[in-house]
């Protein structure tokens, strides 16, 4: 079965100063994959993203991203290239309101300028009206549907993450990278993020990158799992085989 | 599908309601003053500071939406007044002649004015707003300053040849007919005196749309996502600098605009009128009415601007119990038992309002 590539990673790297965070990683994301990638405290996990996402510029390495090297670009660009993400600690426009969190998502389908907004012409109505519309059906699929309106700073956690998700999703990714979705989640909770997670693959069709510590998550969804180690590639495989393989184990639970 | 149209027009009411309730304040105190005017119940001092209310509002306003909406301490808002004001003298000035009527040269002067600004806004913008914390802040202070300086050693005139200009020393030699715009230290002298209320309420009405409807959009989400948060703006696709530079570009024209207005309320206009302190007394007036909210500024606007007035016959003790009066607004406003009040108020509206429905 030969699927496309929809991300590439070759010989990733960053250096801060003398130090080596990651090194030399590979990472593969196929089309409709929902991938995992897990390892212990301070291995790097969240530094990949940040390098997936331009916060950090790599040091060295390809990622290739629906076949174009995007290493270069900036963060913004990141964006418009289809690639967004969540945060391990949650960044929210904290004084917005939940439906406004939603439509910054949508910044880059609105094409009017804000000389058509202060004179609010057609153009204006007609935009906000869809992206209104588009963030309600987005924030329905995430159950904040009745939430719309509430300050996203005064959200309880779990829907602080869901809300995060949505944001991400408003600008039409191609790949979504979530950050620990379930931190702080009880068991109710990471099953129905689960069935949530999937179900957002499905439906927009993406693929699905994600850091998590709750392996009950990890090895329930993700098709394929990559383990990083000190910031080097451990191990990569089916959920079976990460969970059989000894190195993996040493590295979770020592010698 | 009716309960999805029921939560837009919700929120469409919602935030129409903050700005109706400004609408509405401006055009009634135009109304009534306008009315007390006309029978003579408004006394010259109130009469007389008419315009500067105006001026300063909309100055205020724009400057809201630099340090409230968008999080950028902007401490050089009289610099902007000060360009749009000498642009708008020396505009008026030179078309005096050529365009009699009064309320055609002052929108020519007001949006020359405004237009000064922005490009002076953008000078200073493409620079500093490309970098991270409080750079702003220091570089329009400087910025005052400066153009305080400049236009103090500036001297502009024109005759039928031409205009003639010098900096330091006076060194133009008019024709007879010839005309002085701006003469040093001495600022502007001589200027017709085509500012008026009415113009200055339509002005702030036009700031009050331009700020609504610019923070009621994708620019103005762009806006306060960027303060919010940096990184997940970006991940958002927004170019923070343009965002920034957008509320800072319209926060100095209209302050451009503003200054334009109260230049031509004055036959004599120094450059030392907006000064360092001009600049904290706008920021006062936008911390004071609370930072994003823009009936809180126009409210004390109006307070502040006044009150110094109104305490004349205390003399000396003047400026004293104008500094107690603002601690002890600040201090209420900022109370956190009288807050908690005043919400407890609203719920129980809000909750008889949903009984009467």
């Amino acid at each position: 079965m030969s699927r496309e590539h929809i991300l590439k990673v070759r010989g990733l790297g960053i250096d801060f100063g003398g130090l080596t965070a990651v090194n030399g990683l590979d990472l593969d994301v196929y089309e409709g994959e929902i991938v995992g990638l897990i390892g212990p405290n301070g291995a790097g996990k969240t530094t990949v993203f940040n390098m997936l996402t331009h916060v950090y510029k790599p040091s060295r390495g390809e990622i290739i991203f629906c076949g174009e090297n995007i290493a270069s670009k900036n963060i913004v660009e990141t964006n418009k290239a289809g690639i967004a993400r969540t945060f391990q600690n949650i960044r929210l426009f904290n004084n917005l309101s939940v439906l406004d969190n939603v439509r910054i998502g949508y910044h880059n389908t609105i094409t009017y300028s804000p000389l058509t907004a202060v004179l609010r012409l057609p153009a204006f109505r007609k935009q906000e009206k869809e992206i209104t519309e588009k963030s309600m059906e987005l924030l329905k699929i995430l159950g904040l549907g009745d939430q719309a309106e509430v300050i996203a700073g005064n959200l309880p956690y779990g829907a602080q993450r869901r809300l995060e998700i949505a944001r991400a999703l408003a600008s039409g990714p191609k790949l979504l990278l979530l950050d620990e979705p379930a931190a702080g989640m009880n068991p109710q909770e990471t099953g129905d993020l689960m069935d949530m997670i999937r179900f957002v693959r499905d439906h927009f069709k993406i693929s699905v990158l994600l850091i998590e510590h709750d392996m009950k998550l990890v090895m329930g969804i993700c098709e394929r799992i990559t383990v990083l180690n000190y910031g080097m590639l451990l191990a990569e495989g089916t959920p079976e085989d990460i969970q059989n393989n000894p190195e993996v184990i040493k590295a979770y639970l020592g010698e | 599908m009716k309960s999805n149209k029921n939560i837009l027009s919700v929120l469409l009411n919602k935030r129409h309601k903050g700005r109706t309730i400004s609408y509405t304040l401006v055009v009634a105190a135009w109304i009534i003053l306008t009315v007390l005017q006309r029978g003579g119940h408004v006394s010259s001092l109130i009469a007389g500071l008419l315009v500067p209310i105006t001026c300063y509002m909309v100055a205020a306003l724009g400057l809201n939406l630099n340090v409230g909406i968008s999080g950028e301490l902007n401490l050089g808002q009289a610099g902007f007044m000060s360009v749009g004001a000498f642009t708008a003298v020396c505009i008026s000035g030179y078309l005096a002649a050529s365009i009699p009527a009064a309320p055609l040269r002052l929108a020519i002067a007001l949006i020359g004015g405004a237009f000064v600004a922005v490009i002076f806004g953008l000078v200073i913008g493409i620079p500093v707003l490309k970098l991270q914390g409080d750079y702003l802040a220091i570089v329009t202070l400087a910025f005052g300053q400066i153009i305080k300086s400049i236009i103090t050693n500036m001297y502009l005139g024109f005759d039928e040849n031409g205009f003639q200009f010098s900096f330091v020393q006076n060194t133009t030699e008019l024709a007879p007919g010839g005309k002085m715009l701006l003469n040093g230290p001495m600022g502007a002298t001589g200027t017709q005196r085509i500012a008026t209320f009415t113009a200055g309420v339509i002005l702030v009405l036009i700031a009050l749309m331009i700020i609504y409807n610019l923070i009621w959009s994708k620019s103005g989400r762009a806006i306060m996502a960027a303060r919010d948060n940096r990184i997940a703006a970006e991940l958002s696709g927004i170019n923070i600098t343009n965002t920034k530079m957008l509320s800072f570009v319209v926060s100095a024209g209209l302050a451009g605009a503003a200054g334009a207005l109260y230049g031509l309320n004055y036959s004599t206009l120094v450059p030392n009128k907006f000064d360092f302190n001009t600049s904290i007394l706008i920021l006062v007036y936008v911390v004071l009415g609370g930072l994003g909210n823009m009936n809180g500024t126009m409210i004390a606007t109006v307070v502040l601007v006044l009150l110094p007035e109104l305490l004349r016959s205390l003399q000396d003790y003047r400026m004293l119990i104008y500094a107690v009066v603002l601690i002890v607004i600040m201090l209420i406003t900022n109370n956190e038992h009288l807050k908690t009040w005043f919400k407890s108020i609203r719920s129980k509206q809000a909750d008889s309002r949903k009984e009467a429905a």
